[in-house]
């Protein structure tokens, strides 16, 4: 089933009764419109790679010139003035923020996305499940800027008790230290829960895929050993969705570090000249938050380039942490030929 | 055949939608507005009107102003449109710069020295092959907008406004605040700072204004971008509604958010006693700047420090930025159309309803002579 | 899948005890109950954004949309503190800007699909699906200034409709790839060797069999790429700036859509101005479930099942 997160662990895999994955025959006539045909279909495919490529390309070019004017040093400096005579600017802050917010959103989204996949494919009696499925694809529907007016106007509001009985109970722990500045709904940590609910739903999908996957003699198997329900998900499809959960979580750590709209809309910056504090009870702003922020102040090129910066480090993140998602998912084809 | 039938169902969804693109209207001159249409069409001479669209870009501060009378000037010239995307002052500027709108608003004038390697006017003469000039056309007093519980009436002093920009002072029953205002029972909420996240010239003319006020207690050089304590929130828009959802809240803000919002405004203590917010006592302040342009380039140069009796301090002259000679004629005509409406005094009097304060008379005549220079 | 499910709860009613797992004691069968309680608790859980967010934007800007007028009007002429006015302006932009995206986007993803699935072997193959995936992952704020770089900086253009078209292509192509490899996947091997045995050539295979048994999949992937990309907001923000009128030329001038026209009037205090906000929200929401609904029942009419 096509997911709307357009990303597929399934179509890697051999099919259920063991065929291996279908490849690309080399039927061809060698006619003209064959040759067109094939070659427009390889146009297309290299038409990506370049433009992966001039992605890189055109942010580096346009960066490197801002780095060597840069008096600070760009990955330890907190300083943030890209311009004018003396041009200083670090990613400290930049990195502190998205870092923390997109790991608090997959704390919360990856374990509760594995429940509702689990409920979805293990639980949910069989009328349920695909509306519960469409559901919950649903809230990726939900442009990124509602959800931040959302937050906001509506939901931050709620938030101000859970930020002061934690910081209460907790604050003691520098990590959740809290003395009331910025506002509850302009904190670190409402904007990465903010950012868990709109990666659950790709860490659903792809969870829930992998377990639709799950060979049912593994699962006859255990309940035929007589293990209750959670027995057998626990020692047959957890251990087989393992590598799916775990790029289903790369996946949706990748959205939430480059999620743009919401975190910008309910985070509030901070001065650099402030103490650098490590509460998720803090503010700030991320590469991509800064970036829309700024947009509009681009006035040259020097000043340009420091954010082009900012935005290849986001660019470099997001395709590691992809990369890496990716490579687990081919040590699992691997896994199970 | 099902597919078939696939396609024609996606036809008719999109000859449907395309049906929906075809009919919409601009026209919302509806019974609200009707009479003054009426009325103004008639007075209208073709030189007054254009059909078209003017786009501009920039400072926040004046986007109320200009929504107002670019409302009022499409209501009296049916097709004239006139757009306004307030992303900021220096934004404004670089897209003018940039040849991607016609002119820019802009908090403070273009600049005559250098940074970054280049002059802001001499890139703004090449853009336009012709000087570009600096029109004062808004007068916007920054208002220290407050949010706080039980308190209707605040005074601060340059000194004591630094302090808690600073971050020196903390809570609003500090001795230093209850000492400049007897009387008023203020509670001991702690200070909650909002200052624009963005680059902003609001932000450069209320620091201009502590350094010139009280520099012994604000020790940063006046800027874009902010150097002092609290939260930062993006455009005017941001900083008001932070400081309306939260208690304790203080922001520096152009007034007509102030107002939108509900917000305090501090009366302002310059040393010749506290001073209310007011068109009068703005228009007051503004009448003492000095024109550091030449000839019809009017950037002016305000009095922060300013001791006059009844006169508010801390004001904000937004400029449009405007071609002298531009490249386009006829795009000439139709920014000296709308901006001679602008400089009316009908639509001057409509954005001082909504917070601003009009031009003082020696400078509206001058602004009026530049704009009839404009070709 | 639902024969699986089914078969589940058959054999797991039959509670056969073994010595693998002990007898079925006490603490395990509240485990149990305990872990079925949980995955019903998290499934809710998960619903109570979809439902307040849904719920807040109708009660907040439903009103909104019964008017006509907001679906025949512009914002021309209106201010923050007026009430009237439609969002036709943002809602024909959002429609045109998602229709030249497609238009762009759709030939592109569905070659390189076939190529994948089709003709891709070896190096490129692995690259281009590499590629895919890095594209699938950046930022559109990244792809935003990548259009930025290119179209304003480099070429000297202006800001317009067709260049958000293009930073919404970047956002598009990587899901109609993988929504039409995965479908080209189901087409049997058998019907392409039927075709080659009739001596049809290759391409024409794919277009008159391959393309067509898997079209409403293919449908299906476009719709849900489609309701992804109206909802971005970034590359609106730096390449499409707000106007209050209709505007549908992509190549001058500026050009509304409805998430600028949130963007424009979130923090507006000013009644009129936070109504039309969550109109526009919800006008926005109900185009994109209606795509994905839409994709959903193109997806049954598919000839091959997942």
């Amino acid at each position: 089933m096509p997911t709307i997160t357009g990303r597929s662990a399934v179509d890697e895999l051999p099919s259920a009764d063991g065929r291996p994955p279908l490849e690309a025959d080399t039927a061809t006539t060698g006619r003209l419109g064959d040759r067109i045909f094939g070659g427009l279909a390889m146009g297309s495919g290299i038409l990506v790679i370049t433009l992966v490529a001039l992605v890189g390309l055109f942010l580096v070019a346009q960066a490197v010139p801002s780095l060597l004017n840069n008096n600070a040093n760009f990955l330890t400096s907190r300083e943030w003035v890209p311009s004018g005579a003396d041009p200083r600017f670090g990613i400290v802050d930049l990195l502190w923020a998205t870092i923390i917010t997109s790991i608090l959103a997959m704390l919360i989204a990856v374990p509760l996305g594995v429940a509702v996949a689990l409920f979805i494919t293990q639980y949910a009696p069989q009328w349920l499940s695909k509306p519960a499925a469409t559901l919950v694809d649903l809230l990726a529907a939900v442009p990124s800027i509602v959800y931040g007016f959302w937050g906001l106007k509506i939901a931050g509001d709620y938030f101000k008790p859970v930020a002061e009985a934690t910081s209460s109970v907790l604050g003691w722990i520098p990590f959740f230290r809290w003395d009331g500045t910025p506002s509850a709904k302009s904190t670190l940590a409402f904007a990465g829960i903010i950012l868990a609910v709109m990666i659950l739903p790709i860490v659903t999908a792809i969870s829930r895929e992998v377990f639709a996957q799950v060979p049912i003699t593994h699962k006859e198997g255990a309940l035929a050993l007589g293990a209750t329900k959670w027995e057998m998900i626990r020692v047959a499809v957890l251990p087989f969705g393992k590598p799916g959960i775990i790029s289903a979580a790369m996946l949706g750590l990748g959205r939430a570090l480059g999620e743009t709209l919401a975190v910008t809309l309910l985070l509030s910056a901070l001065n650099t000249s402030d103490a650098f504090s490590f509460s998720v009870f803090g503010g700030g702003e991320t590469f991509a938050s800064r970036i829309a922020n700024d947009a509009g102040e681009f006035d040259s090129a020097q000043k340009t380039g420091a954010y082009i910066a900012a935005g290849l480090v986001l660019f470099i993140l997001t395709f590691i942490v992809n990369a890496a998602a990716r490579v687990v998912i081919e040590r699992r084809k691997a896994f199970s030929e | 055949m099902k597919i078939q039938r696939l396609g024609a169902m996606a036809s008719l969804a999109l000859v449907g939608s395309i049906a929906l693109a075809g009919c919409g209207s601009d026209n919302n001159t509806g019974s609200d507005t009707g009479e003054t249409a009426a009325s103004a069409t008639g007075a209208a001479s073709s030189d007054d009107c254009f059909d078209g669209t003017l786009n501009a870009e920039g400072s926040s501060a004046q986007k109320n102003a200009f929504e107002e009378v670019g409302a009022k000037f499409s209501a009296k010239c049916t097709g004239a449109t006139v757009n306004y995307n307030p992303s900021g002052s220096g934004a404004g500027i670089k897209q003018f710069l940039a040849g991607q709108v016609d002119f820019a608003g802009s908090d403070s004038a273009l600049k005559t020295v250098e940074k970054d390697g280049k002059v802001e006017a001499d890139e703004a003469a090449k853009a336009c092959g012709s000087p570009a000039w600096n029109l004062p056309m808004v007068t916007g007093p920054i208002a220290v907008a407050y949010n706080v519980k039980g308190v209707d009436k605040l005074t601060l002093t340059p000194a004591v406004t630094a302090d808690i920009f600073q971050g020196k002072i903390t809570t609003w029953n500090d001795p230093k605040i209850a000492a400049i205002n007897s009387g008023v029972n203020l509670p001991a909420t702690a200070i909650k700072v909002f200052f624009r996240s963005d680059e902003s010239g609001t932000t450069e003319n209320f620091t201009k204004y502590l350094k010139a006020a009280a520099e012994a207690n604000w020790p940063g050089e006046p800027a874009k971008t902010w150097d002092g304590k609290g939260e930062g929130k993006a455009k005017s828009a941001g900083v008001a509604e932070g400081v309306k959802s939260t208690d304790g809240g203080i922001t520096y803000v152009e007034w007509s958010y102030a107002k939108d919002n509900d917000l305090g405004v501090a009366a302002i203590d310059n040393g010749a006693g506290a001073v209310q917010l007011s068109s009068e006592s703005v228009g007051k302040a503004v009448a003492t700047a000095k024109q550091t342009g030449t000839g019809n380039d009017l950037a002016l140069k305000l009095d922060y420090a300013t001791k006059e009796a009844g006169a508010y301090p801390i004001n904000l002259v937004t400029y449009e930025i405007v071609c002298s000679k531009g490249k386009d004629p006829q795009k000439q005509k139709n920014i000296k159309a709308f901006l001679t409406y602008f400089g009316s005094e009908e639509a001057q009097k409509a954005i001082e309803e909504i917070g601003y304060a009009p031009l003082p008379t020696e400078v509206q005549t001058k602004v009026e002579a530049a704009i009839d220079a404009i070709s | 899948m639902s024969t699986l499910s089914t078969a589940d709860e058959a054999v797991a009613t039959r509670t056969v005890a073994s010595d693998a797992f002990g007898r079925k004691s006490g603490a395990r069968a509240v485990k149990d109950q305990l872990a079925r309680a949980l995955m019903w608790g998290a499934f809710l859980v998960a619903l109570i954004p979809l439902v307040w967010i849904l719920g807040a934007t109708i009660v907040k800007g439903g009103h909104m949309l019964v008017d006509a007028d907001w679906w025949g009007k512009s914002q021309a002429g209106i201010t923050a503190r007026r009430e009237g006015g439609g969002a036709v302006h943002a809602i024909q932009g959002t429609l045109i800007q998602a229709g030249v995206t497609a238009l762009i986007s759709v030939p592109i993803g569905v070659l390189t699909a076939v190529y994948l699935v089709e003709y891709g072997r070896g190096r490129l193959a692995k690259a281009v699906s590499f590629m895919v995936d890095i594209l699938t992952g950046i930022p559109s704020i990244v792809a935003a200034l990548f259009i930025y770089a290119l179209w304003v900086t480099t070429l000297g253009f202006q800001r317009v409709g067709f260049a958000v078209c293009l930073a919404l292509t970047m956002l598009m192509i990587p899901t109609v790839v993988r929504s039409t490899e995965e479908m080209l996947k189901l087409v049997p091997n058998e019907l392409r060797e039927a075709a080659y045995a009739l001596g049809v050539p290759k391409w024409k295979t794919i277009m008159k069999v391959v393309i067509p048994t898997s079209f409403s999949g293919i449908i299906t992937g476009v719709l849900l790429g489609l309701a992804r990309v109206m909802g971005e907001t970034a590359p609106l923000i730096i390449l499409g700036p707000y106007t209050a009128v209709i505007a549908t030329n992509l190549f001058g001038g500026l050009m509304p859509t409805l998430p600028t026209m949130i963007y424009q009037n979130y923090s507006e205090a000013n009644q009129p101005a936070i109504d039309r906000t969550w109109g526009a929200a919800l006008t926005l929401i109900l185009i994109i479930f209606l795509l994905n609904l839409l994709g959903r029942f193109a997806g049954r009419f598919s000839k091959v099942k997942s």
